[in-house]
C-alpha cells in the first residue's frame, strides 16, 4: 500500500490531480491510499509553496501544476511499495 | 493586425450581409476584429512567457528574496508578483510559505497586491487595445501601488494581525535562524519539460479567462456602437472629485479579471470617459475582489483585510485624481 497525498486548497487543478494519480495507479494495478489535504496549516507544515503539490510516501515529488501522466507513472512506478 | 481587420470585413459584411456603416455593422465589425485578435495574441504570447518562465520555481524566488534589505525587497516582492501567474487560489499557501520563511510581512504584501494588478493577461490586453505607452504607465504604477502597500502594512506592524497559527509560525521563523534548508537540486529543465508546461498553462489560463474576454469586448462593443458620445459628455465626463472614489467603490463587487475590464475601459476612455476615473474603475476591479477576500479571510485577520481595502481604495483614488487632473 502506497500513500499518497495531494496538497491544494481545493483548486480544479487539485482534483485533476487525484484524478490523474488514481487513473495511472489503477493502469499499473498499484495499492494506493489517496489522502485530499486542503488544511491550511497542513499545507504549511509540509513546506509547499505552490499547488497542486504531491507527496508519495511523505515526500514531496512534484508542486506548482498538474504533472503530467507520463510523471506520475514514471513517481509512481519508482517510489510505489508493494 | 491587418488579417483581423480582414476577417472582420468579410464576417460582418459578406457572410452577415451588414451595410457598412450602421450601428449594428460597427459593433460586430468591432466585436470580431477584437476578440479575434486578443485570442490568438493571448495565446501566442502566453505560451512564450510561459516555455520562458517554466525554470522560475517560487522556491527559487523565496530563497531570493530571503535577507535582501528592506527597500529592495519591496521592488523584488513586486516584481516577482508581475512576473509569476495570477491564480488566486495558488496566492494562498504561496503567502504562508513566504510569511513562514522570515520575509518581512511587507515584502510579502507587495507580492500579493502587485500579483493580480499587473501579470502577463493584463499587459497583452492592455497592449494590443490600448498601445505601449499606456501599459508601460499602468505597469509601472501598479508595482508602485504594491510597493507602497508593503510599505505601508510594515509600518502598521501588520504582522499582528495575521491568522494566529501563522502569526506564530512569522514569529518563530524571525526568532529562529535556521537557514531554510535548500537540498532540492533545481531539476534541469529540458525543451520537452518547457513545451509541455507551457501548453498546459496556456491551457489553463485561457480555459479560465475566454469567456470575460468574450463578455468584456461585448459589453466594449456594445458601448462601441450603441451609447452615444454626448450621454457620457453629460453624465461621467465632467471628472467632479467624488466619482473617482465612486468609481473605485464600485468596482470592488465586479469579480472579474483584466480580460473583462480593460475592453469595457477601451471604450469609455474612446468615449470621452475621464481617463483617471477609467483607470481607477479598472484597478479596483482587478486588485480588489470578494472571493479573493474571502480566501484571504482564512490567513488573514479582519482588520488586515480591511487595512488593505482601505489602502487600496484611498491609493487608487490618488492615482484616478492625479491621472484626471493632469493627463
Amino acid at each position: 500500500m502506497t500513500t499518497i497525498q495531494v496538497y491544494g486548497s481545493g483548486c480544479k487543478n487539485c482534483a485533476t490531480t487525484a484524478e490523474r494519480i488514481l487513473e495511472v495507479a489503477n493502469e499499473l494495478s498499484l495499492n494506493v491510499d489517496l489522502e485530499k489535504v486542503t488544511d491550511l496549516q497542513k499545507i504549511m507544515a509540509a513546506g509547499v509553496l505552490t499547488t497542486p503539490a504531491l507527496a508519495i510516501e511523505g515526500q514531496i515529488k512534484h508542486s506548482g501544476s498538474v504533472p503530467s501522466v507520463d510523471l506520475v507513472r514514471e513517481l509512481l512506478s519508482k517510489n510505489a511499495v508493494a | 493586425m491587418e488579417i483581423f481587420t480582414w476577417l472582420a470585413d468579410r464576417l460582418s459584411y459578406s457572410v452577415f450581409g451588414l451595410t457598412p456603416g450602421t450601428r449594428v455593422a460597427n459593433g460586430l465589425h468591432f466585436f470580431i476584429e477584437d476578440t479575434s485578435k486578443i485570442l490568438v495574441l493571448l495565446v501566442l504570447l502566453i505560451y512564450v512567457i510561459s516555455y520562458l518562465r517554466a525554470s522560475l520555481s517560487v522556491d527559487k524566488v523565496r530563497n531570493y528574496l530571503l535577507g535582501k534589505h528592506r527597500a529592495l525587497g519591496y521592488l523584488l516582492g513586486s516584481t516577482f508578483g508581475a512576473i509569476t501567474p495570477f491564480c488566486s487560489c495558488s496566492s494562498i499557501p504561496l503567502f504562508m510559505g513566504f510569511v513562514s520563511a522570515r520575509i518581512p510581512i511587507g515584502v510579502t504584501i507587495a507580492f500579493l497586491i502587485t500579483s493580480p494588478l499587473v501579470n502577463e493577461v493584463v499587459v497583452i490586453m492592455l497592449g494590443s487595445i490600448l498601445g505601449l505607452k499606456f501599459t508601460l504607465m499602468y505597469v509601472a504604477i501598479g508595482m508602485l501601488l504594491g510597493m507602497l502597500a508593503g510599505v505601508m502594512m510594515d509600518m502598521l506592524k501588520a504582522q499582528r494581525w495575521l491568522q494566529p497559527f501563522l502569526a506564530e509560525a512569522y514569529q518563530q521563523a524571525v526568532n529562529s535562524n535556521i537557514q531554510i534548508a535548500d537540498d532540492t537540486p533545481a531539476p534541469s529543465v529540458t525543451h520537452k519539460d518547457r513545451h509541455y508546461f507551457a501548453v498546459n498553462e496556456t491551457k489553463t489560463i485561457l480555459s479560465r479567462i475566454w469567456k470575460w474576454v468574450i463578455i468584456g469586448v461585448g459589453l466594449g462593443a456594445a458601448i462601441h456602437g450603441f451609447v452615444p458620445a454626448q450621454w457620457f459628455e453629460q453624465n461621467l465626463a465632467n471628472g467632479q472629485w467624488w466619482t473617482v472614489p465612486l468609481a473605485t467603490l464600485s468596482a470592488i463587487p465586479i469579480y472579474t479579471n483584466a480580460s473583462g475590464v480593460v475592453p469595457i475601459m477601451a471604450s469609455l476612455i474612446n468615449k470621452g470617459m475621464p481617463i483617471g476615473s477609467t483607470l481607477a474603475f479598472c484597478m479596483g476591479a482587478v486588485a480588489v475582489s470578494i472571493p479573493e477576500f474571502i480566501m484571504l479571510k482564512q490567513v488573514m485577520q479582519i482588520r488586515f483585510l480591511g487595512a488593505i481595502a482601505g489602502y487600496l481604495l484611498v491609493a487608487i483614488s490618488i492615482t484616478g485624481w492625479l491621472f484626471n487632473y493632469y493627463y
